[in-house]
């Protein structure tokens, strides 16, 4: 006998472990008690491979794919698909190619607002084919260098631009390569520091995937002014699509007598090697990275003497990020007065940012120094996903703080984001929205500083640990108001006293939360904070979406009557809040 | 092939112009269309690639020898990815966001042999674009 129909439920671990097994032994119940045994069949099956989406259970022949399915689901099938053949609309896997609709974007401000100089061809141009490079005057700019200037000259249009180092310290890279040049020396480096470890950025990554040849014509550049014969690219091993793209642009640049002797028949000799880093976050810092160059432990020393004095084994070297020498060539090819006509008073140019978190149009961005925060995240970003209340933005990465939206109109620059407490850092950019609860932001950041920390020097191998443990106590709801005071205290001495950028700037997430944010310190410490949400009676229509949507059942109702939270029991997902078509649901 | 003056390196690079006037400006002599498909880790992640090749694989069927795809790096709307920009020979030239896959063939029919666009994926003209 062929049964009417057929309901797989998937037995694989991932949704046994949600209740599958217990799902079937329903569903037979359910069947049983409605007679239909001879009709209906429930069959386990094997791992549907679809585990984010489970469990699973298809319904056969009429091929109805559930996902998420929850064991207070059951009824709904049985007495809405299997007894009245309606499909459970809500249930229904949701393909999200199906929602490729992008009409609303149609010319929006995302790339109006910006300005493109390191970024110029980042999209544009196939990044392994030197010819397409050389069509956008590629090499033009290395090649009127060495036909038309002096090293000194060089130096002097980048000092001239008023250039300053992209990787976020910001110090000047005409000023940084002249350091370098007055050294005398048989040997000196020019290193691109592709070594980009905040969380949340990509810039450089992005730039040496899309416009390889551009990093590597203004390291020749800057080897000619520095009077390096030898360019080192440090980038981390898990950036392997940049490797390769590199690679390939390397060689190609050789072959068109790009890199290599006699460029361009100047009798100049420069050459590139890729070194590949294990993705230490302290390896950025240039003392460090050189170390980790050498085969030594990633360690920073102490400065003096600076790179540009004693560098790579031991010689003068530059030490320049990628979104730096990406300027370069444009800068050769339309002078410094145009490079220093864009951006403030004291930062020239262009930044590249990585816009991330709860922000609707998430992207890499270039736009000009100065421009607003507010422009930034509400014309190009697009706003807030869901149009929620936008709390802050965090910038910076490990090193950096929060900008709240007391600063939104704030023009962006080096001084400008180091006044109000964060930094420019590299140009990582994440969104926060009022759901964002800011102790365990700087419990994350705090985390990755003290797992990052070399370990060299006390105040910071100890100190980040502790401070760690600090926040981990407070978000645990088992920490004390004297905390608080000696997290400040930590803080100022790890500042103070660490040897280098990663110590002296990882307290900077936890200071920076706790000058605009002490209300939710207060609360973590005092014990007061409300840790489950509840609903406002006189809002409640009885729906019944939030109880079904809270993934430990813990809210009760009939339908069209008051629902009620079990606050023991609320793990604060905040999903029943997002479902909620009435805003009845208060937040903790 | 070495370049050994500023004069060689001009010459090489006016040899090339015209890929430049057609994805800059729509204009092109040889009747040549372009698609740029976004192709950083950004795109891939995304499924650029399975799109680059679902593209090889509809030019070859419908036997499409005028069409030239490139793969280029980061177009900077990731949330848009896979990102592409298609040059019609007198025509702004177009970026299209979200072009998974499936997409493919439609893209095809509808811009590329009906000279139509694609509305639903539309993400701006060129003309449109930051200043560089």
């Amino acid at each position: 006998m062929i049964n009417r129909l057929n309901l797989l439920v998937c037995g694989g671990t991932g949704c046994i472990a949600s209740e599958s097994n217990t799902m079937i032994v329903k569903l037979n119940d359910r069947i049983k008690e409605l007679g239909m045994e001879d009709e209906v069949n429930v069959i386990k099956t094997g791992c549907f491979g679809f585990c984010g989406q489970g469990p699973i259970i298809k319904v056969q022949p009429d091929n109805v794919f559930y996902v998420k399915v929850k064991l207070s689901d059951i009824d709904e099938i049985i007495d809405e698909h299997v007894v009245k053949g309606r499909v459970v609309e809500r249930l229904l896997f949701e393909d999200p190619k199906a929602k490729n609709k992008v009409k609303e974007h149609k010319n929006m401000d995302f790339y109006k607002k910006q300005y493109r100089i390191a970024l110029r061809n980042c999209g544009f141009i196939n990044p392994e084919d030197i010819s397409e490079y050389i069509a956008v005057s590629g090499y033009e700019a290395l090649a009127i260098t060495l036909q038309d200037s002096s090293p000194e000259e060089v130096i002097e249009i980048i000092k001239k631009s008023k250039l300053r180092g992209r990787g976020g310290g910001g110090f000047p890279t005409g000023l940084k390569w002249s350091f370098t040049a007055s050294e005398v020396s048989d040997e000196k480096y020019i290193i691109c520091n592709a070594d980009e470890g905040d969380p949340g950025a990509f810039m450089d990554r992005s730039i040496l995937e899309g416009d390889p040849h551009s990093v590597l014509e203004a390291m020749v550049i800057g080897g000619y002014a520095t009077g390096a014969n030898n360019g080192l690219v440090y980038i981390r091993a898990e950036y392997p699509l940049a490797i390769h793209r590199l690679e390939i642009a390397i060689n190609q640049a050789r072959e068109y007598g790009f890199l290599g002797k006699d460029i361009f028949g100047s009798g100049f000799d420069f050459d590139i090697e890729i070194r590949l880093g294990a993705g230490a976050f302290v390896c950025g810092e240039e003392t460090a990275l050189i170390n980790s160059m050498e085969g030594l432990r990633g360690e920073p020393n102490k400065k003096p003497p600076f790179p540009s004095v004693s560098g790579f084994r031991g010689k003068p070297t530059s030490v320049n990020n990628v979104e730096t020498f990406a300027n370069i060539p444009s800068i050769i090819l339309k002078g410094a007065d145009w490079f220093s006509s864009i951006g403030t008073e004291n930062s020239k140019g262009t930044k590249v940012f990585a816009l991330a978190g709860k922000i609707n149009n998430i992207g890499l961005v270039e736009v000009p120094m100065g421009t607003t925060l507010r422009e930034i995240i509400f014309d190009i970003g697009g706003g807030i996903i869901n149009n929620k209340e936008f709390k802050a933005v965090q910038t910076g990465g490990p090193s950096g703080g929060v900008i709240t939206k007391d600063h939104l109109d704030t023009p962006i620059d080096y001084e400008s984001l180091k006044d109000i407490g964060s930094m420019m850092g590299s140009g990582g950019m994440i969104v926060l929205d009022e759901d964002d609860d800011m102790v365990e932001l700087s419990k994350f950041y705090l985390d990755f500083t003290q797992d990052e920390s070399c370990g060299k020097c006390t105040p910071c191998r100890i100190g980040t640990k502790r401070m760690f443990e600090i926040l981990d106590r407070l978000t645990k709801m088992e920490g004390h108001p004297e905390d608080l005071d000696i997290l400040e205290d930590l803080a100022i001495n790890i500042k103070n006293s660490s040897l280098c950028g990663l110590g002296q700037t990882a307290p900077n997430p936890v200071l920076s939360t706790m000058k605009y944010f002490r209300a939710e310190y207060d609360a973590y410490a005092y014990r007061s904070k409300k840790v489950s949400y509840s609903i406002i009676n006189d809002l409640c229509i009885g729906c019944t979406k939030c109880a079904r949507v809270c993934p430990i059942s813990c809210i009760t109702g009939k339908v069209k009557e008051i629902h009620v939270i079990d606050e023991e029991a609320c793990i604060a997902c905040g999903a029943c809040y997002t479902v909620c078509p009435k805003d009845a649901i208060l937040k903790p | 092939m070495a370049i050994k003056s500023l004069d060689e390196l001009r010459k090489l690079r006016s040899s090339l112009q015209g890929t430049i006037d057609l994805r800059e400006k729509g204009e092109s002599d040889q009747g040549i269309i372009e698609i740029l498909i976004g192709m950083a880790t950004c795109g891939i992640a995304a499924g650029a690639r399975d799109t680059f090749n679902e593209f090889l694989v509809v030019l070859e069927e419908k036997n499409l020898k005028n069409v030239r795809l490139v793969s280029v790096g980061c177009l900077g709307m990731c949330s848009m990815e896979p990102t592409i920009q298609i040059s019609v020979p007198g025509r702004e030239p177009i970026l299209y966001g979200k072009i998974t896959k499936d997409k493919v063939l439609e893209v095809i029919d509808k811009v590329i042999i009906n000279k139509g666009y694609l509305d639903e994926n539309l993400l701006i003209t060129s003309f449109d674009k930051a200043g560089v």
